[in-house]
């Protein structure tokens, strides 16, 4: 018997239906990966298993009985955790507070801190990280180790089964190691792990089994290791896909922008390249390494020192955090798209509906982007629908410098060809492109030069055919400070 | 992305804890001393005296901000404050005039305060208006019912100890101060105590700091809404009835943008409006700097407008100076 069984389970917002009947099995102790593209139902699924919504049909067993949360408390009572990609902590309480907040340890509502810095220790220390302080403010640690506090808190609570959603989104490489051995641990006692990932790569080092959802349905399931990437990737998009292949180099033009010696304490101390029009630079290195403090320099976000010369029209920033920075949520796609250029369909300050409707739909139909229609609010869409959004706007400012900070991170396979192809498209219009990435594969597939950053400086831009992956970590983690 | 997110281990130190209460307490010795040099008799405007009128008029203000710091921890904010400090002194003052015992008037008022409260929480939790709409409904409600029990005029309470609540000069000089504004201390202590060590405290940080991590760690999120807003009335019924003592009678028509004055001490003591922070001690230093500002300028000769100018410039240079403060902080520790 499996430990948790969902069968033939819909779900319906409004118009479109999330989820259209879903059968999948996961058993105890093992780790289970779902994947599929973003806006195939894997985090309504999800979210029905942790309580925060409810099926319209279908049941779910846990244990051979039936399951139906009406909340998170009562999914939790149930012994089922869900990490979200956006992590779920507290930051202004201490780590302790958070591992064991809702299920504080009391005597007569007073609270036993000395307990719960030792509950909260001893947890830390089963996963090796005792050097995290339990009295620390939890918003002062890193993306990683706020994690390990999330799943302290699931383990603390008893979970049988755990579901992560997109944990390594935000992670580097080191971490992702870390958190896979913290995963394994929570495997090796019998606690079912459900994990949504985008990479496949990933999903077959820690998963065993899987299960593909695609548009709302379960396509197929079984062990990993008996299914190829291409058979998975097929499942997922239901249509062959072209893999990233390197792209052809173009005949780069003239200078677009300079920069010398650009340094913003403490993060970025020094970066000098330069980047032509038609030319396509990429940016590798660490989390944490700089990069992202590079394009926030370039484009005036933060205060930097050095030279910066713009031989060209208009910058365009794409900011790796969608959500927090990239989009404004609760407006339609038509005012995301045209919000860096309002000018070009307002007349005396006033906006032309139509036209502002009419130029976002011919930037949606360019991006591809999945929507009832421009006057939709971004907020309703799928995450790579968003991204879409979010790189649409800087096809409508149509400046001729481009930094993109992450373009295609935590988007699902299909969003990230349109994204790549439309990269490819501008870079061939002559516009010059700068783009940031923790993805190996993306830069060699898309960049004519990448430049590595290591600990604040810059190393010189390339041409990719001199680079492999090794000398880019080679240079990214190698050497001294 | 990591910008605002020190590397791991670089917790903040356990020490920065307490600059939330020291920045507040330099502003107000920067007051206390100011206004000794400006006043050139540091010795009137240090007297016991003096002292003693300030603290007594900083009761009412600081009494609510004790109630209106859990709210502002917890990522709310409560408007109806002067409503209820009118609503509250009235109902003490009626149920007096009735031949109430003191006590049990005095209990009456401070219930009322707590009952608005509940009404608060209710309408923001079930009816899922905004804190901000559903109090300032609160604050033409409550102010309403002031008027209709006092049948909109002043209510005349007969003379009882309640009257000795507040008074500048205490009737027993070894108490030094008036006996309110010593229940005034013991309550900030009982909260600053509360909010630090109990679940329930605990909780306000925990909500205000992320709604949504708490709920999804099955934490009755609405329910202990409904709690802060409750206790919180509490505490603005027991400055209503201060209010009374003060002025020895229940007037219907008083406090008038007291809310503001509370929620500008919960500011200025480090609270913040975003949730996550704030601290009852602050929030009592808040409400003392803005008593020793009114005082000063009145001992200045000042108009009232240039008071008024002042005190609205302090609470924007306070948080002004504390975001700056967090800022140069989340940096070091960068």
């Amino acid at each position: 018997m499996p430990l948790l069984h969902v069968q033939s389970v819909t779900k319906r917002f409004g118009a479109t239906m999330a989820l259209d009947g879903v059968d999948f099995q996961v058993d105890a102790g093992g780790v289970h990966a779902l994947i599929g593209e973003n806006g195939a139902g894997k985090s309504t699924l999800l979210n029905i298993l942790s309580g925060l919504i409810r099926q319209d049909s279908g049941s779910i067993l846990l244990h051979g009985s039936s399951y139906a949360p009406r909340n998170p408390a009562e999914a939790r009572r149930a012994g089922i955790a869900h990490i979200h990609q956006e992590l779920a902590i507290a930051p202004h309480l201490s780590v302790a507070e958070n591992i064991l907040l809702g299920a504080e340890p009391s005597a007569f509502g007073r609270l036993r801190r000395g307990v719960m810095h030792a509950r909260a220790e001893a947890l830390l220390r089963e996963f090796g990280r005792e050097e995290i302080d339990p009295g620390a403010r939890t918003g002062a640690l890193s993306l990683a180790d706020q994690q390990v506090v999330e799943i302290c808190r699931a383990l603390a609570f008893d979970a049988r089964i755990i579901l992560m959603d997109e944990p390594t989104s935000s992670l580097q490489r080191a971490d992702v190691e870390r958190l896979f051995g913290v995963i394994r641990q929570v495997r090796d006692r019998g606690i079912a792990v459900v994990y949504i990932s985008h990479f496949l790569e990933e999903v077959r080092e820690i998963a065993a089994r899987y299960t593909v959802l695609r548009d709302g349905r379960s396509i197929g399931s079984g062990a990993l290791e008996e299914a190829g990437d291409e058979r998975l990737i097929s499942m997922m998009v239901g249509r062959p896909i072209e893999t990233a292949a390197a792209r052809e180099p173009s005949a780069p033009g003239e200078v677009a922008l300079e920069v010398h010696q650009l340094a913003a304490p403490p993060r970025l101390r020094s970066a000098t390249f330069t980047v032509r029009r038609g030319e396509i630079l990429g940016i590798a290195g660490l989390i944490g390494s700089g990069r992202s403090e590079l394009i926030r320099a370039l484009y005036g976000l933060i205060p930097s020192t050095g030279g910066i010369a713009l031989h060209g029209r208009g910058l365009g920033y794409l900011s790796e955090d969608r959500k927090g920075e990239g989009l404004a949520l609760q407006l339609s796609i038509a005012d995301n798209v045209t919000m860096s250029r309002f000018s070009s369909c307002a007349r005396g300050g006033w906006i032309d509906r139509h036209l502002q409707a009419r130029q976002a739909a011919a930037v949606m139909e360019r991006v591809r982007v999945k929507a009832p229609g421009p006057r939709t609010i971004v907020q309703r869409l799928s995450g790579g629908n968003q991204q879409k959004v979010a790189f649409g706007r800087l096809l409508h400012q149509d400046a001729d410098v481009l930094l993109l900070d992450e373009p295609a991170r935590g988007i699902d396979i299909g969003s990230k060809s349109d994204i790549y192809r439309e990269i490819a498209e501008l870079a061939a219009q002559g516009k010059a492109i700068v783009i940031v990435s923790s993805y190996l594969p993306e830069l060699f597939a898309i960049c004519d030069r990448i430049a590595v950053m290591r600990r604040g400086v810059l190393s010189a831009a390339r041409p990719v055919r001199e680079w492999t992956p090794d000398s880019i970590m080679q240079t990214a983690i190698g050497g001294a400070a | 992305m990591s910008s605002v997110i020190p590397e791991r281990g670089a917790a903040q130190p356990r020490g920065a804890r307490w600059i939330n209460v020291f920045a507040p307490a330099l502003g107000l010795l920067g007051v206390v001393v100011l206004f000794a040099i400006l006043t050139g008799a540091p010795e009137r405007y240090l007297s016991a005296t003096n002292l003693r009128v300030v603290l007594a008029q900083t009761v009412i203000v600081a009494l609510g901000a004790i109630g209106m710091t859990m709210v502002i921890i917890s990522g709310g904010i409560d408007l109806s404050v002067g409503s209820v400090i009118a609503l509250a002194s009235v109902v003490t003052a009626v149920l007096l005039r009735l031949g109430w015992a003191p006590f049990a008037a005095v209990l009456a008022g401070i219930v009322a305060g707590g009952i608005v409260g509940v009404v608060n929480g209710l309408a923001i939790t079930k009816l899922k208006v905004v804190p901000f709409i559903a109090t300032l409904g609160m604050l033409g409600i409550a102010r309403g019912f002031a008027k209709y029990f006092a049948n909109q005029q002043t209510v005349n309470a007969p003379a009882t100890w309640i009257n000795e609540l507040a008074v500048t000069f205490p009737a027993h000089a070894w108490m030094l101060v008036a006996p309110g504004v010593w229940l005034t201390v013991v309550l900030a202590a009982f909260m600053t105590l509360v909010l630090r060590n109990t679940v329930f405290g605990r909780r306000i940080f925990a909500i205000g700091s992320n709604e949504a991590a708490a709920r999804a760690c099955g934490i009755d999120t609405d329910r202990l809404k409904i709690w802060i807003y409750s206790a919180a009335g509490l505490f603005f019924g027991l400055a209503g009835v201060t209010q009374m003592s003060r002025l020895r009678q229940g007037d219907p028509t008083v406090a008038v943008g007291v809310e503001l004055d509370v929620i500008a001490a919960v500011v200025i003591g480090g609270g913040s409006l975003n949730g996550g922070e704030g601290s009852v001690p602050g929030a009592m230093i808040g409400a003392l700097i803005m008593s020793l500002l009114r005082n000063g300028c009145q001992q200045m000769g000042w108009p009232n407008y240039v008071q008024e100018i002042i005190i609205g410039a302090i609470i924007v240079v306070a948080v002004a100076a504390d975001r700056h403060r967090a800022a140069r902080a989340a940096e070091r520790t960068a």
